[in-house]
């Protein structure tokens, strides 16, 4: 069952978690409708203690609403919510101390202050004591190269280094629980990298439980095994990256070079995408062997080189989008995940 | 106690934030001089034509003037300080990052505000009342005592004032943009705290209501503690008005938070 309660080892837990807000709209010169929209709509999951879990879905798909949920800034309308065994909106004080929240579009740090004042204050706000705050501080500073930046004040960093800057402050206290909302935000290649190696190293020596977004499908195919994808408020897939292209009804990609130009190729288990003077493109299901389709090719062209493209996990999850406007919830292929 | 060392740091953080501005600071200096020499000779045409005015001297009047261009930007008479941040960081959803730390929302920008006044205190009101001392012939107190009440009233003055702004930035949640009735505000702030016309001057039920109102904690009541016009019961008399308003404000600011947080969205993905 999806989000089956599964005692000592959830840290993260949702049951038919439920936001709906009140919308008015404009109907009219004076009158207002009131509508509702439902952000998050009847989602289950679970998160064991220790997972680096990926939270994925398209802009406006209630990924920040759930987020908001368990921080406690955000009340469900409906169903159960636990953080380390909290309900967030509660306890939201309680749980802050136990728990780091990365915003990657807004920033923890105070703007007019240098870096190591902002730190300061981190340290008064969770009571860290002095020996674990310098610990994790040096820790922090060595790993993402804080070193130099501790006394430039917050609005002179560049994007990457505010964020490096802003994913310390986020765990000087070692919380257990990370919740990163879209921590690669426009960082540069190299900041990106340094960010993720960062998170991995937290995440295997304190164990930390990571619930990561994004919409760098990069991150989650470095970061996680277990990925969550959401849309329109809806689970629409909860299990590893691999399984994504079994659902999302993924093709690979035949790029075949013929002597000669030549019309589309017709042939039996594929279809021609794009035709490119003698190259032509031909998509086949992702779970089809290659081989029949190469066989009948060379057989019927005169074939000269080719070569199979893996389906890229963007067009998978793009595909999964669109597919389904409005996805029943029976289509989460989660059991068993979760009762890991 | 861990929270009164964070909030003790909060404060600190306000009062370095300000410090950082220093061409700011120096500009805002120049300003309010400009501002006490304008108000300085109207007050003494005024005085001259009508001598003993509210109650008080010449000298006192002038020194009125001196008090209330440096408790402008302490009392925060115009608005501003905290308020223009905190409903900003409602606007764009930021306020997400302060509701979730483990801190009061409150009593944190109670204290940024605190360590702002402070500094605002000695950055702003300092060298404004020197330059106003050097030109005119003020009524400065005689005692250490006087000093230290006039703190005290300015201290009480400046929760006051942060109450009332406080009232105004949580509007924010229902209206979103802050800035219709934070001119308002200002507007009323300015009037009703006696920055431009002390409140003894407005008369009949003007006068009464004007005295009434919690803005008169911001500057008539400091400065009159400052010309050492309340003594005894009646410097206890006001003190308990201050902290009156003080305490039903925050109160008040209190019931609306908790209404904010629970019903109001945070805005922004």
């Amino acid at each position: 069952m999806v989000g089956t309660v599964d005692g000592n080892g959830a840290h993260i837990e949702l049951d038919a978690v439920e936001k709906v807000f009140d919308v008015r709209r404009k109907a009219g010169r004076w009158r207002r409708e009131r509508h509702q929209v439902r952000a998050v709509d009847g989602i289950s999951f679970s998160v064991p203690r220790g997972e680096m879990v990926g939270y994925i879905g398209p802009n406006g798909a209630g990924k920040s609403t759930t987020i908001k949920m368990l921080t406690g800034i955000l009340m469900p309308s409906g169903g159960r919510v636990r953080v380390a065994g909290i309900d967030p909106s509660r306890d939201r004080t309680k749980l802050a101390r136990r728990i780091g929240v990365v915003f990657g579009q807004r920033t923890t740090l105070w703007w007019d202050l240098p870096l190591k004042d902002s730190y300061q204050l981190v340290r008064r706000l969770y009571r860290i004591e002095d020996g674990r705050y310098a610990k994790n501080l040096a820790r922090c500073v060595d790993l993402l190269d804080l070193g130099p930046l501790l006394d430039v004040p917050v609005r002179q960093l560049s994007l990457g280094q505010r964020m490096r800057g802003d994913i310390a402050a986020a765990l000087l206290h070692d919380p257990e629980v990370l919740y990163l909302d879209e921590p690669t935000i426009g960082l540069d290649v190299v900041s990106k990298a340094k960010v993720r190696e960062f998170l991995r190293t937290v995440n295997a020596e304190q164990g930390t439980t990571v619930l990561l977004t994004t919409h760098d499908l990069t991150d989650i195919e470095q970061l996680c095994e277990r990925v969550m994808v959401i849309d329109h408020g809806r689970l629409m897939y909860d299990g590893g990256l691999s399984g994504l292209h079994a659902v999302g009804e993924s093709e690979r990609t035949l790029v075949v070079d013929f002597e000669r130009e030549l019309p589309a190729v017709v042939v039996a288990g594929a279809r021609c995408v794009k035709v490119e003077g003698p190259r032509q493109w031909l998509a086949f299901p992702a779970a089809a062997s290659a081989a029949p389709l190469v066989a009948e090719l060379a057989a019927r062209y005169p074939l000269v080189d080719l070569s199979v493209r893996e389906p890229a996990i963007e067009d998978v999850i793009a595909r999964m989008y669109s597919s389904s406007p409005v996805p029943a919830q029976t289509a989460v292929p989660a059991a068993g995940r979760s009762a890991r | 106690m861990g929270g009164i060392r964070l909030y003790a740091a909060v404060a600190l953080s306000g009062f370095r934030r300000f410090a950082t501005y220093r061409v700011a600071t120096a500009a805002g200096v120049f300003t309010n001089t400009v501002f006490g020499f304008i108000l300085a000779y109207t007050y003494i045409a005024l005085w001259d034509a009508r001598p003993g005015l509210g109650g008080y001297d010449r000298s006192q009047a002038l020194t009125y003037v001196w008090v209330g261009q440096a408790l402008l930007m302490t009392t925060a008479m115009m608005g501003g300080g905290f308020q223009d941040e905190l409903i900003e960081r409602i606007r764009t959803g930021d306020v997400a990052i302060d509701l979730y730390r483990p801190a009061d929302l409150q009593v944190w920008w109670l204290a940024t505000d605190l360590g702002r006044a402070a500094f605002h205190l000695l950055g702003r009101g300092v060298v404004p009342m020197l330059i106003g001392a050097l030109a005119f012939e003020l009524t400065l107190p005689a005692s250490a005592l006087t000093w230290l009440l006039f703190l005290v009233s300015v201290t009480l003055g400046v929760v006051v004032s942060f109450a009332l702004r406080y009232l105004v930035v949580l509007s924010a949640f229902w209206l979103l943009d802050g800035a219709g009735v934070s001119q308002i505000a200002g507007l009323a702030s300015m009037f009703f705290s006696g920055a431009l016309l002390p409140l003894t001057l407005f008369p009949g039920w003007l006068g009464e209501l004007a005295r009434a109102l919690p803005w008169a904690a911001l500057q008539q009541i400091p400065a009159d503690v400052f010309l050492g016009r309340h003594t005894g019961t009646g410097l206890l008399r006001v003190f308990a008005f201050q902290a009156g308003w003080a305490l039903a404000l925050l109160a008040a600011g209190r019931a609306l938070q908790s209404v904010a947080t629970r019903k109001v969205v945070v805005q922004g993905g």
